[in-house]
């Protein structure tokens, strides 16, 4: 049984967001950084995919232009068939989502768990009155495995890490994104913890047809979790495919090599037995 | 067979403003073998990364060793004077590469400093010529690169100052490593380097023990010879590496192998599922086995009392459902 | 906080500063709201040695040394206190915006910022003061203000430019907020011990600054402060001629003053970043 979502995506279903020769460079003309080197990908409705590179390899800055706090050297994204950079702010964010790495800076720690929450209504549903607003989030936190009557007035320092993630998870409900990106969400969490989140936010990927799409360097996250995986390297994607494929029978050279060197439980590595 | 290093009944608190005590390490009994490579892994907040600087002999206020000893050679050396301490048991018998120790690298100082700086600590007469000449000389027997010393920490890879703080902290031959989480934060590659020199240093009989602290559990099914499991400031489980990862016997050890996430096929076969709950506030640790209100067995006997050692070669766990 | 209110009143430095600051504060403010005396009253002959009628003896017309040094310590704390605020708002406002902006903005600010710190303020500052005719206290702590907020300006850019690329900004931006509630909201909170610390030094330095300006005759009108009390001592030699209780007081009042914000500033600083810290 295959668990993750599977990609048997029908002939004519269209994209959900197109990515087309982005690039990025960073830096003056004579002392440039190519982050994202024409990268080019697509992610269907529904989808869990994961963007798999080590740290420099561009995946962060891709995240970044996909959600509009970056803009592209080059190239462009196509989201529901519109170029992003003819949509308006707020209309694409309604729609495109990300959870933050880091569960302790991307709170505010002014601010209550209620107001964190609040913002997300300027996004949808601005007319809501206080009740209906507190209400609903109530309802979202219940359904992230929160206790609301508890932690709803409480601020961030609070909270655990497992938690915070939580409440991202949250108020990413609140607004109810076709996409989401998730940016190394459990990084920072907990083994224990890890996997119940990653479970959620699969959970909720197959209920409301969001698409997720994670990025990250944990393969085994990514193995875990996704349909298809792209494997990015120096700002370019080196390999794609169904995550069964590029796990268990990759092509690339260093895609063989990244999986060599990622640490296993049945397996130990090999030659450093005989350094032992 | 006799230990290295051995910490006995230790408990460590860290005593906040206000009087609030932290029990991050509460009765913890571990010994270092010679030639052996001891993992001690856990989640956050298990106590691990104390129980590691108070293994080392670098805890600070606000953190406190209430009770226990750290044997060695017979002696305790928690009553040793510190500069007694300092002179001839930091970097010469214990060696410690502390959390995140490659970020906290003097950005305005050439790695050499480094060196000279430890060097110096214990033989004052030192040039810092021949300081230099004994780093060079050691990176070159390590297949290293001699230029890490001229270079800055920011012209370095992460990998690169990992390994060059790790041969510059054994210059003096220590029998004893104490590496807290050395390849957190390094990729895969980096770290695979980070763990193909500790090894070399060991098979070259520079040091003679690593205490390898850690969350990752795929990692210390690598390298490490015995793995100790920390939850919320006590042991629940102490073996061989296989006796640990293929032959959990804790409650709490069997559930965090079964949420290792790991690109292999069981991983995509079943879903897994998480250790419900959250550890404990060990401000107020709960009564009895810790792990208990989050213990898929648990048993009436498990709230009251706290589960004693039970020892099986060279196994030992702390759970009730094993006496 | 209550932890960091704790921390702050377990500072020896912050304590002696803060003693001593409202021990010059009540004598300069409450002072004069007690004894109801005209400090422009002649009481006595020229520099008067100190009596009993005239606790400090007099000034170069007569005047009680004593009740001048508390009406002046008044007017130079207001005035440092306008100063402080002024230069805080410009320089906080400059710093925020040329920093979360970055760019070109950052650029053409940070220009003006850096021409304004190299001209010597004191130059501005004594033009300034030439060119406006009615030189109120509350206007000599506007022009001290708009001529110190450059350095405020610097530091508060430093610290917009890395807290913006913090996640909860990036998570305000995606939730639909605007950049001046960006800044507001999520940045601003986050420098606020910086902001207050930046405050006290520039009140501290408008106090410096005021007694400067009125040692060369260009303090404010009708009013005594401790930089008048200077102007008048040096003027008519009290230096010269020995008549130490004409210039000494303002002295000691304004070191006093400035060394308390000093140490009120110590303490903050070791309370804010931990690093100075001791055990």
């Amino acid at each position: 049984m295959v668990l993750a979502n599977a990609v048997t995506q029908p002939e004519g279903v269209r994209l959900l967001l197109e990515v087309e020769n982005l690039t990025k460079i960073f830096g003056s003309a004579r002392n440039e950084v190519v982050a994202v080197d024409n990268i080019s990908f697509g992610i269907y409705p529904g989808e869990v995919m994961s963007l798999l590179g080590e740290s420099g390899s561009g995946k962060s800055t891709t995240a970044r232009m996909i959600l509009r706090l970056s803009k592209p050297t080059k190239g462009r994204i196509i989201f529901k068939g519109q170029d992003i950079s003819t949509l308006k702010d707020i209309d694409y964010w309604r729609q495109v989502q990300m959870i933050f790495q880091d569960p302790f800076s991307s709170f505010n720690s002014f601010y209550s768990v209620h107001s964190f929450l609040g913002k997300a209504f300027r996004l949808t549903n601005n007319h809501l009155s206080e009740s209906e607003r507190t209400a609903r989030m109530e309802q979202s936190m219940e359904s992230v495995g929160l206790n609301a009557a508890e932690l709803l007035f409480k601020r961030p320092h609070e909270l655990s890490g497992g938690q915070r993630q939580r409440l991202m998870i949250a108020r990413a409900l609140l607004i109810g994104p076709d996409l989401l990106v998730a940016d190394e969400p459990t990084s920072m969490i907990d083994a224990s913890s890890r996997v119940g989140i990653l479970n959620m936010l699969m959970d909720l990927s197959r209920k409301h047809k969001m698409s997720i799409l994670f990025i990250t360097h944990d393969i085994g996250l990514a193995y875990y979790t996704s349909d298809r995986l792209l494997i990015m390297n120096e700002g370019k994607i080196v390999e794609e495919g169904t995550a069964e494929a590029v796990v268990d029978a990759p092509a690339q050279p260093y895609t063989k090599r990244l999986l060599a060197d990622v640490p296993t439980l049945r397996k130990a590595w090999d030659e450093e037995q005989e350094l032992a | 067979m006799k230990n290295l290093l051995k910490a006995q009944d230790l408990k460590a608190y860290y005593r906040l403003v206000g009087g609030t005590e932290i029990r991050a390490v509460d009765g913890v009994t571990l010994q270092l073998r010679p030639h052996e490579v001891l993992g001690i892994a856990g989640e956050s907040g298990c106590g691990k990364s104390t129980l590691a600087a108070v293994m080392s002999l670098t805890h600070n206020p606000p953190l406190r060793v209430m009770d226990g000893l750290i044997m060695a050679n017979g002696s305790n050396l928690l009553s040793l004077p510190p500069e007694q301490v300092r002179r001839k048991i930091k970097g010469t018998y214990i060696s410690v590469v502390p959390q995140g120790a490659m970020n906290a690298l003097n950005p305005t100082q050439r790695v050499r400093n480094f060196a000279i700086d430890m060097l110096q600590e214990h033989h004052p007469e030192m040039k810092k010529s021949e300081a230099t000449d004994l780093a060079q000389s050691r990176l070159t027997d390590l297949s290293l690169p001699v230029r890490v010393l001229d270079s800055y920490p920011h012209e370095l890879s992460g990998g690169m100052k990992q390994r060059a703080i790790i041969v510059l902290s054994t210059l003096l031959d220590p029998k004893v490593l104490i590496a807290d989480e050395p390849t957190s934060a390094l990729d895969v590659s980096s770290q695979r380097s980070v763990i193909r020199l500790l090894l070399t240093l060991l098979g070259e009989g520079i040091i003679t023990s690593i205490a390898f602290i850690t969350h990752e559990l795929p990692l210390l099914r690598q390298v490490a010879d015995r793995i100790a499991i920390m939850y919320a400031g006590k042991l629940v489980e102490v073996g061989t590496m296989e006796e640990i990862i293929f032959d959990p016997r804790h409650p709490y050890t069997k559930a965090l192998m079964g949420s290792m996430l790991v690109p292999e096929k069981h991983v995509r076969e079943q879903r897994i599922e998480a250790i419900p709950g959250v550890p404990p506030d060990l401000k107020n640790p709960p009564d009895g086995c810790r792990f208990h209100p989050r213990c898929p067995r648990r048993q009436e006997i498990c709230s009251r009392e706290e589960p004693l050692a039970k020892t099986v070669g060279d196994r030992t766990t702390w759970c009730w459902l094993m006496q | 906080m209550g932890e960091v209110l704790i921390l702050v009143l377990r500072s020896r430095r912050f304590m002696i500063g803060a003693v001593l600051f409202l021990t010059v504060l009540a004598f300069g403010v409450i002072g004069p709201r007690i004894v109801h005396r005209d400090p422009f009253q002649m009481v006595g002959g020229l520099f008067d040695s100190p009596s009993e009628k005239a606790m400090l003896g007099t000034d170069n017309l007569g005047r009680d040394v004593f009740t001048q040094l508390m009406y002046g310590t008044g007017t130079s704390l207001l005035i440092g206190f306008v100063a402080g605020v002024v230069a805080t708002c410009i320089g906080v406002t400059v710093g925020a915006v040329a920093g979360f902006k970055g760019g070109f903005v950052d650029e053409l600010l940070m220009g003006i910022t850096n021409i304004l710190i190299t001209i010597p303020s004191i130059v501005v500052l004594i033009l300034l003061s030439i060119a406006i005719r009615s030189r109120s206290a509350m206007v000599m702590g506007v022009i001290i203000g708009i001529t110190s907020w450059p350095w405020t300006a610097r530091a508060v850019r430093a610290q917009t430019s890395s807290l913006k690329t913090r996640e909860h900004v990036d998570l305000a931006r995606i939730s639909g907020y605007t950049a001046v509630e960006l800044i507001i909201k999520e940045i601003l909170p986050y420098m606020f011990s910086y902001i207050f610390m930046a405050f006290i030094l520039q009140f501290s330095g408008g106090i410096t600054n005021e007694a400067t300006l009125s040692m060369l005759g260009l303090g404010p009108f009708q009013t005594v402060s401790l930089g008048v009390m200077l102007h008048w001592a040096l003027l008519w030699e009290a230096v010269r001629t020995g008549a130490w209780w004409a210039f000494l007081p303002p002295v000691v009042f304004l070191t006093i003053t400035s060394f308390s914000l000093m140490l009120i500033n110590a303490g903050l600083d070791e309370v804010f970043n931990p690093r100075l810290r001791k055990s």
